[in-house]
């Protein structure tokens, strides 16, 4: 794992069920008790209603692929030596779309509507990566 | 209040460099605002509202002092390249409520010559939403690229309606003798450049240079005993869009918002419109900028760009100049949309005037289209 170069997500008190979830390669969103709205990304308070009175529910890890872009150009540390790599938003099941790679797949083989399912990558102790494969059919 | 008429644009300038080496953005600011004052016939000891941004750190107050001005009213609003059309808005409210007379808005910067890369630099970040995005490795041209596949997804549009977009801006800059590229180009061209982030190529990108710009404001009654004549603020708005709690549909641009609001305080109709200054960090930015300021339904942008309409002689002028897809982009491009739209109205742009020019309207968008972004629409008459 030394040697991984990309920005680590730092995790905070906001965001620690998500990324403990990530760690035991489950993907968990955050539903608002007193009005039911499903959010992402992760934080304290409902952005619908105010409340901190928060549900973590496990998603299915499928979806599909809202939009996405094949990077031939970013020179940061970690993705120059990638290229091209997708980025990508994933719709999941549960109806939120996240930000994500399209991994484990041709980049000239992806396309919108896709169907994907989240696979993790470890890179170091705390943190796992959710990150999305197409769907075998 | 309706911001109507309550303030003018008394002096612009658009500082003549593209490459400045050997200048530092703040010196780029002084000789602009140099400009500006100049032009209006004020001196820089009647300023007393100070509006910037895009230096580090306490922006506002370094460059008052490079300026050796004490303003009482300071704005330092940061909302990416639009953030100079939004000190247009600020300016024109501080303005109307009497809480300065004579607003001075500066910008400089020496991207180009500093290397720094605008579109594809990693951007680090630990925030709240950046850490559940900087470990995908998301660009600015990414995020704009992710809006143009899911634009061509859901209405068919297509690059080379993009790349048209990018070949009129190209012509426009070969008329203009300070635009840094000027060699035209052809819709091959564009698709044939290399691709920085599908779909989108090298050309369908804003160029990176040096540069900078100044606008002065000021009250009515004083703009009309100027040396130019006032360019008068009819309608402003401003908004922003995000990801919401994670349903955006990327497609719904902050312009919307921005236009309806502008468009109400102006009173006046799409069709009323002579010329636009439109935001071109990328072609797909101009398109969905027009679909959603309303100048066409959405998914007609595509259509809407063709046949010449957004050339000088077309229906509707876009960015005479060059734009920033030929002209400058030093980084934050905003200022220069409401420079052009104000000498456009002045009619002082020789070979590149659009005729009969009355009501202009500028669209700042500032961030990332696709993530996060900040809108501002100014129209702007000379009547
Ligand atoms: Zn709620």
């Amino acid at each position: 794992m030394s040697g991984y170069q990309k920005p680590i997500p730092q995790i905070d008190e906001e965001s620690k069920p998500f990324w403990e979830a990530c760690k035991r390669h489950e993907l968990y969103m955050q539903k608002c008790r007193d009005c039911g709205t499903l959010r992402y990304y992760p934080r304290a308070l409902c952005g619908n209603c105010l409340s901190s009175d928060t549900e973590w529910v496990k998603c299915s890890g499928r979806g599909e692929i809202y939009t996405f872009t094949v990077t031939y150009q970013n020179r940061g540390a970690g993705f120059r030596d990638e290229l091209p790599y997708v980025l990508a938003y994933i719709e999941l099941e549960e109806g939120v779309r996240m930000m994500s790679n399209v991994v484990e797949c041709e980049p000239e083989k992806v396309s919108i509507g896709m169907p994907v399912e989240v696979v993790f990558e470890d890179i170091n102790d705390e943190i796992a990566l959710p990150r999305f494969k197409p769907l075998p059919e | 209040m309706n911001l109507y008429k309550k303030a003018a644009i008394a002096g612009v300038y658009e500082h003549p460099t593209r490459w400045a080496p050997d200048k530092s953005a703040f010196q780029i600011h002084a000789e602009s605002a140099r400009g500006a004052l100049e032009d209006a016939g004020l001196k820089i000891s009647d300023v007393d509202g100070y509006f910037t941004s895009g230096v580090s750190g306490m922006a506002p107050i370094l460059m008052a002092e490079h300026l050796n001005i004490n303003p009482k009213f300071l704005d330092s609003t940061s909302i990416g390249g639009s953030s100079f059309d939004a000190h247009v808005h600020h300016a024109c409210a501080a303005v109307a409520a009497g809480l300065c007379e004579v607003a001075l808005i500066t910008y400089g910067s020496t991207a180009s010559s500093r290397g720094m890369s605008i579109g594809t630099g990693l951007r680090l970040g630990s925030e709240p939403p950046e850490q559940f995005e900087s470990p995908y490795g998301p660009t600015t041209v990414g995020a704009y690229a992710m809006v143009a596949h899911r634009h061509m997804h859901q209405y068919g549009t297509t690059s080379e309606q993009l790349a048209e977009i990018a070949v009129t801006m190209r012509r426009h800059a070969s008329a203009n003798p300070q635009a840094k590229y000027r060699d035209t180009i052809t819709v091959e061209d564009v698709l044939e450049s290399r691709i920085i982030s599908a779909p989108l190529h090298l050309l369908d990108c804003c160029i990176i240079s040096d540069g900078g710009g100044a606008v002065v404001l000021t009250t009515p009654e004083r703009a009309k005993d100027l040396k130019k004549p006032p360019v008068w603020v009819l309608g402003a708005g401003e908004s922003c869009v995000h990801t919401g709690m994670g349903a955006q549909d990327i497609t719904d641009i902050a312009a919307r918002r921005s236009g309806e609001t502008a468009f109400a305080q102006a009173g006046i109709a799409h069709s009323d419109i002579d010329m636009c200054m439109i935001y071109d960090s990328f072609t797909i930015t101009v398109l969905t900028t027009l679909e959603n300021l309303g100048f066409c339904e959405k998914g007609e942008g595509g259509e809407f760009v063709l046949n010449g309409r957004i050339g000088l002689g077309g229906e509707l002028p876009i960015n005479p100049e060059g734009g920033g897809l030929s002209n400058n982009h030093p980084g934050m491009r905003g200022i220069f949309l409401v420079i052009e739209a104000t000498k456009q109205l002045r009619g002082e742009c020789g070979n590149r005037q659009v005729e009969e020019t009355r009501l202009a309207l500028v669209h700042g968008t500032g961030g990332w289209l696709g993530v996060r972004h900040s809108g501002v629409t100014l129209i702007l008459g000379s009547e």
